[in-house]
């Protein structure tokens, strides 16, 4: 039995929100940096230019990668042999709080979505997977709506083949256009439930767009490609950067597919405690 | 690369063509959603020959001008803009695309919709000279901003013929 204080939490949580907003993931650099020197398109590569430069003074300076710092998604993976003194959700809630405030960040969150009324730091969407063992592992993503709004979902049939499915995420990345600051990275989730397949979406975009992806994602990517969007929709040849994909078991009659764009600001940072 | 400064002059605007890079100097006003939703109403700043940037900036840190302060999504602005091109308006800033209605609009009233830098909120900062609050302070990051800005680099997206880069 391991004894986590929620003051703990707290404090990493508030860490984890300064490092999500300022610092580019490095995965994400990476593969920007790779699509800089790729690109051939001279304004879209002065706004890949334009990002890398935006990403280093942000580190640089402290301040926010973009001024929507997002709704806070954070993910816990808790080992069911951690003992946390004092209350998880609390203490999330304020080490988000209390990180918001310190990186000056902006108060993007509204307490009632129907009344909206005045923007605060409170409020964050939380995921909770109760696993075996004696770490605690939390991960802030701070989500920024640009791109949040042009999330899809839909209930396929279940005889519904690869190359459909295929389409209907293609149609999402379309219909973003120039919108949610393209380069994107798309998250997608299929399977499981109606709910779930946005959690899938989600949970895709946490991982490394680096590493080896499927066939599906591939085949994906490249038909992306074709659509040259581009950077800032300007055209050229890097119109994702990635394609992510979570499956689940799902039911006999159905087949659920969530799709989650990200804006080529995919911002997130973990620990494990 | 073209630099011009606000108020935008009639001549200035009819020089432009979507897809030319300018340089913009002057005073523009940071101006999003809620913002919009009242200036239909009444605007509390003189619209003249004015640009509105989509914007709502991070805090300001300590010893800074400003925070983060890049461009949000112009397409949620597209139902209240014309009625603010009919009182003057002559310059928006903001990221992707706009509706016909928008871009009839521009082509009307001879307008110029530019893009900044999207999600550069940190680099875009650095062209921010001085920043005043001027109304809605109750709508925080939403609240109206006079912006100082030097040549802030940007794209025309919508030129007053009415032509889109994205087209």
């Amino acid at each position: 039995m391991k004894i986590i204080k929620a003051e703990k939490i707290t404090k990493v949580v508030a860490d984890l929100c300064v490092k999500a907003n300022c610092v580019l993931r490095q995965d994400i650099l990476r593969k920007l940096k790779a699509a800089y020197r790729q690109e051939k398109n001279s304004r879209a590569k002065k706004a890949l230019g334009a990002i890398i430069e935006n990403a280093r003074i942000a580190q640089k300076e402290k301040l926010a990668i973009c001024q929507d710092t997002g709704l806070p998604i954070v993910f816990i993976t808790l080992g069911q042999n951690v003992k946390i003194t004092g209350e998880l959700k609390k203490a999330v809630l304020k080490g988000i709080e209390l990180g918001y405030k310190k990186g000056n960040f902006r108060e993007s969150v509204i307490v009632d979505p129907l009344a909206r009324g005045k923007s605060t730091y409170r409020g964050a969407v939380m995921h909770t997977d109760i696993v075996k063992g004696d770490k605690l592992k939390i991960t802030v993503m701070p989500k920024g709506f640009g791109c949040e709004n042009k999330s899809q979902f839909k209930m396929f049939n279940p005889t519904a083949g690869p190359e459909e499915i295929k389409k209907f995420i293609i149609n999402a990345v379309k219909s973003s256009g120039a919108d949610a600051c393209p380069p994107y990275i798309v998250g997608v989730g299929i399977g499981g439930s109606a709910d779930y397949a946005g959690f899938l979406a989600k949970v895709a975009l946490l991982k490394n767009i680096n590493a080896k992806r499927s066939r599906f994602e591939r085949d994906l990517e490249r038909a992306i490609g074709r659509l040259s969007i581009g950077p800032m929709g300007l055209g050229g040849k890097v119109t994702c950067l990635a394609v992510r994909i979570e499956r689940f078991p799902t039911h006999i009659a159905g087949l659920p597919v969530a799709v989650n764009i990200s804006c080529h600001a995919l911002r997130s940072a973990s620990r494990t405690l | 690369m073209k630099r011009i400064k606000t108020p935008l002059s009639e001549k200035d605007i009819l020089g432009l063509k979507a897809g030319d890079e300018v340089l913009l100097n002057g005073e523009i006003y940071t101006g999003r959603d809620q913002a919009h939703k009242r200036m239909v109403k009444k605007i509390p700043f003189n619209i003249k020959q004015a640009v509105i940037y989509y914007c709502g900036p991070t805090k300001t840190p300590r010893g800074k001008i400003i925070g983060s302060c890049g461009p949000t999504t112009s397409s949620r602005m597209d139902a209240f803009t014309p009625a603010l091109l009919k009182k003057g308006l002559k310059g928006m800033v903001g990221k992707g695309s706009r509706s016909k209605e928008v871009r009839q609009a521009i082509k009307k009233y001879k307008a110029v919709y530019f893009l900044a830098y999207a999600g550069c909120g940190a680099l875009i900062s650095k062209y921010v000279k001085r920043a005043k609050p001027v109304a809605y302070a109750d709508l925080g990051p939403e609240a109206i901003y006079k912006l100082k800005v030097k040549d802030l680099p940007l794209i025309v997206g919508i030129d007053a013929k009415g032509r889109s880069i994205y087209a």
